[in-house]
């Protein structure tokens, strides 16, 4: 009865139409589901009005022609997917954010098995320090390591510079400028990682490692046997999570590159505002960001149905 | 005896709600007061020099109070793109502020949503004569003004030098190339691509190489822009061909091959601040910029400052083309005030008003209006006195305003403008890729925009 749900709604007539519909009102409201619904609807309308609108206001968008007057199906996506310059956008784009989530993923769980393993006040402040990149603005933090990486007065070149070492152009140089702001991307969302990872190792128990030991495990069979399969869901999650996030990257190329060397380090977003905002394409802006949805949509269908699948084997 | 509705022993919840209720079903009416002639909301560029925001506050809250009308005034800085996103939101949503600052190719992109403006335009340039090629480009579409080419913020991005650095290493005088007197002189013919050439392999020798990116943004597109347009060279022309295979773009392009090789290493990376560091800090001897990074260097480093001379452009075969980015003030077809924006408008493009605000702006602000280019504002600013004479540009300079990539048609001309087309296919030759190969490659970018 406390949870709701075995309460019986409307069974007795209406008989005594005044304290009965009071009492009705409250049964009503005492409904798990219901009130769990009047709780959640402001979140609901949020997110119908800053995320399901603008997404179906973008694809409808996409299919109009530069002065969006005419409806002209998918040729907007079949131009630009014809365009060397965008496919070079899509390389990039699946090149940052793939070698980016798996960098972040690798450190994060190294950091959270440091963390798990340092005991007492030392762990709060590790943790503290540790999370310092991902609690500090984006746009801020990419702003000072531009000043580190800066072209001509770049901090890490002054010092290799002092160590008598030769100057490394940053951001001058294709290849370079993308391994930059990968390693940006990584700096920043490692952090995240590292605690959602640190908070799944804690919920593992210690009977399981107690009894593998007494089976004579190693380190390594303990990590493959227990703490991964043990950790899979938050490990899929947050990968998915990061990857979407990271696909959408706008601020560290914008603030680092602005897309530059010879367009080498535009991502979809970043390529999305200039088509769309700075050259006044609108439609052609809103393919541009919608190009990896499908794809990510799959993706997360897939991922989150293996998660439910997993959560009632466990169940 | 007043009650007071809401006073703390009666205002109940339910009270509170139902006088909620009754206030939101009540229209909201206009108080006539000495405001009589309703509300004007304005969005201003937020200036760079802050002094200049204060001076237009200052004419703007005289009109104000001369005609009775009550004026909402916004400075919407363009770090960032606020005030590009501010544009499109309003025109998105089709409401905003009645007058608002509109750059360069968002007058074209917008045209459909401008409320023309001809009969304000008209009467300036009879008054203060025509207006310059760039405010041609953008303010008209099919013999119609859509907005008044404006002198805020609106500036040249010409070159400017170290006096002491070009007589030491490239045997160039400066000031007596560009004096502050109304007149052509010998060493002004003699400015030429060819002397910039050799100037900048005297700098990139002695160590003070010329600061001209080869970036994406803004600066280095206008810069080369003016550089192929000294050529004749166009990547596409007015009817909307691509001409990147003429014989003048190969000109250009085998003149730039050559110039490159004296800029700094890491200009493929620089964007819009790079090249005002580059000569604050004394390490370029020579940029492409209005005068913001000279009135930097007056606070930041004086001598460097002192030091600092501007100048026209170097003449190509085809002339001297000065960069040149324009503000205009619009207004929305769907602004509530029209009457007012209109008055308001005139009323500050009068001479004493853009003289005001030019010096007030340490001769920044330009006028797109031919007479008002002849002005005094720009005599005395330093130091050193006179280095701002020759910014603006003037009758016996031989020059004229340009922006790249004009006269394509603007829908084109955007694209290859801020996707920095040209300067990537320069970054792309400095990497090691012919001329062949770079101009296939731009043939094919270009085939995209149209």
């Amino acid at each position: 009865m406390a949870d709701g749900s075995t309460m019986v709604v409307g069974a007795p007539a209406a008989t005594s139409p005044g304290p009965r519909q009071a009492g009705s009102m409250k049964q009503l409201a005492r409904r798990r589901s219901l009130a769990a619904l009047a709780l959640c609807s402001p979140l609901i309308l949020l997110i119908v009005c800053l995320k399901i609108y603008p997404t179906f206001y973008a694809v409808f968008l996409s299919m109009l022609d530069r002065k969006m007057n005419n409806f002209v199906g998918f040729d907007n996506f079949a131009f630009m997917i014809s365009r060397p310059s965008f496919q070079l956008v899509i390389f990039q784009s699946v090149l940052f954010a793939v070698t980016a989530v798996i960098l972040k993923a690798f450190l994060g769980f190294v950091l959270a098995h440091l963390m798990h393993n340092i005991r007492g006040r030392n762990e709060r402040v590790w943790r503290g320090l540790l999370l310092v990149p991902w609690v500090i603005p984006l746009s801020l933090s990419t702003l000072t390591w531009w000043w580190l990486f800066d072209p001509s007065y770049s901090a890490f070149n002054w010092t290799l510079n002092m160590l008598g070492f030769e100057d490394i152009a940053f951001l001058g140089t294709v290849w370079n400028a993308r391994l930059s702001v990968i390693a940006v991307n990584v700096w920043f969302g490692a952090p995240f990682f590292m605690i959602m990872y640190l908070a799944a190792l804690k919920s593992v128990p210690e009977q399981l490692y107690e009894a593998a030991s007494i089976d004579g495990a190693t380190a390594v069979q303990r990590l493959f046997f227990i703490t991964i399969p043990m950790m899979r869901n938050i490990i899929l999650i947050t990968v998915l999570y990061s990857l979407i996030v990271t696909f959408a990257d706008f601020d560290i190329v914008r603030i680092l590159t602005n897309g530059g060397p010879q367009d080498g380090t535009h991502l979809f977003a970043t390529y999305a505002f200039v088509v769309g905002i700075q050259s006044g394409n609108i439609p052609r802006g809103a393919t541009v960001s919608l190009f990896m949805f499908p794809i990510l949509a799959a993706l997360a269908f897939f991922v989150l149905r293996d998660v439910m699948k997993r959560n009632k084997e466990m169940a | 005896m007043t009650r007071n509705i809401l006073s703390k022993r009666e205002a109940t919840r339910r009270k509170v709600l139902k006088f909620g209720a009754a206030a939101s079903v009540l229209p909201w009416v206009h108080v006539r007061s000495a405001k009589a002639a309703g509300t004007l909301s304005i969005f201003l560029w937020d200036h760079w020099v802050p002094a200049t925001n204060a001076t237009a506050r200052q004419q703007i809250a005289a009109w104000a109070e001369r005609n009775k009308v009550e004026v909402k005034l916004d400075f919407i800085t363009s770090q960032g793109n606020q005030t590009l996103l501010t544009i499109n939101a309003q025109a998105q949503a089709r409401r905003g502020h009645d007058i608002i600052t509109i750059a360069n190719w968002n007058v074209r992109d917008h045209a459909d949503k401008m409320e023309p403006v001809d009969d304000i335009v008209g009467r300036l340039i009879a008054k203060h004569g025509a207006t310059n090629e760039v405010a041609n480009y953008f303010g008209r579409e099919k013999g119609k003004w859509l907005a008044v080419p404006s002198s805020w913020g609106s500036q040249n991005k010409g070159p400017a030098g170290r006096i002491s650095l070009f007589k030491e290493h490239a045997g160039l005088d400066l000031q007596k190339m560009y004096p502050t007197t109304p007149t052509e002189t010998p060493e002004s013919k003699e400015w030429t691509m060819d002397t910039m050439l050799k100037a900048a392999e005297a700098m990139f020798k002695a160590g003070k190489p010329f600061g001209i990116g080869m970036g994406t943004t803004a600066d280095s597109v206008d810069t080369w822009g003016s550089i192929l347009a000294s050529f004749g060279a166009e990547m596409v022309d007015s009817s909307g061909k691509i001409q990147i295979r003429s014989a003048a773009m190969r000109q250009a392009i085998e003149y730039c091959q050559k110039l490159i090789r004296f800029l700094p290493a890491d200009a493929q990376s620089w964007d819009d601040s790079s090249n005002n560091r580059a000569l604050i800090s004394g390490a370029s001897s020579f940029i492409y910029n209005p005068p913001s990074a000279w009135a930097v260097a007056t606070r930041d480093a004086p001598a460097v400052a002192q030091d600092v001379w501007h100048l026209a452009p170097p003449a190509g075969p085809k002339g001297r083309f000065v960069p040149h980015n324009i503000n205009f003030w619009g207004i929305w077809q769907f602004a509530q005030n029209k009457t007012a924006a209109k008055d308001l408008i005139e009323y500050l493009m009068q001479d004493e008003l853009v003289d005001a605000r030019c010096i007030a702006s340490m001769g920044y602000d330009l006028p797109p209006y031919e007479k008002m280019t002849q002005s005094k504002a720009w005599d005395d600013i330093g130091p050193p006195k006179g280095t701002v004479y020759n910014y603006p540009v003037r009758s016996w300079h031989g020059a004229k305003t340009h922006v790249a990539h004009a006269p394509a048609p603007a829908e084109i001309a955007v694209q290859i403008y801020n996707r920095g087309t040209f300067p990537t296919m320069l970054a792309k030759l400095k990497a090691g890729e012919t001329i062949e190969q770079v101009l296939t490659w731009g043939n094919r970018e270009l085939e995209g925009f149209l």
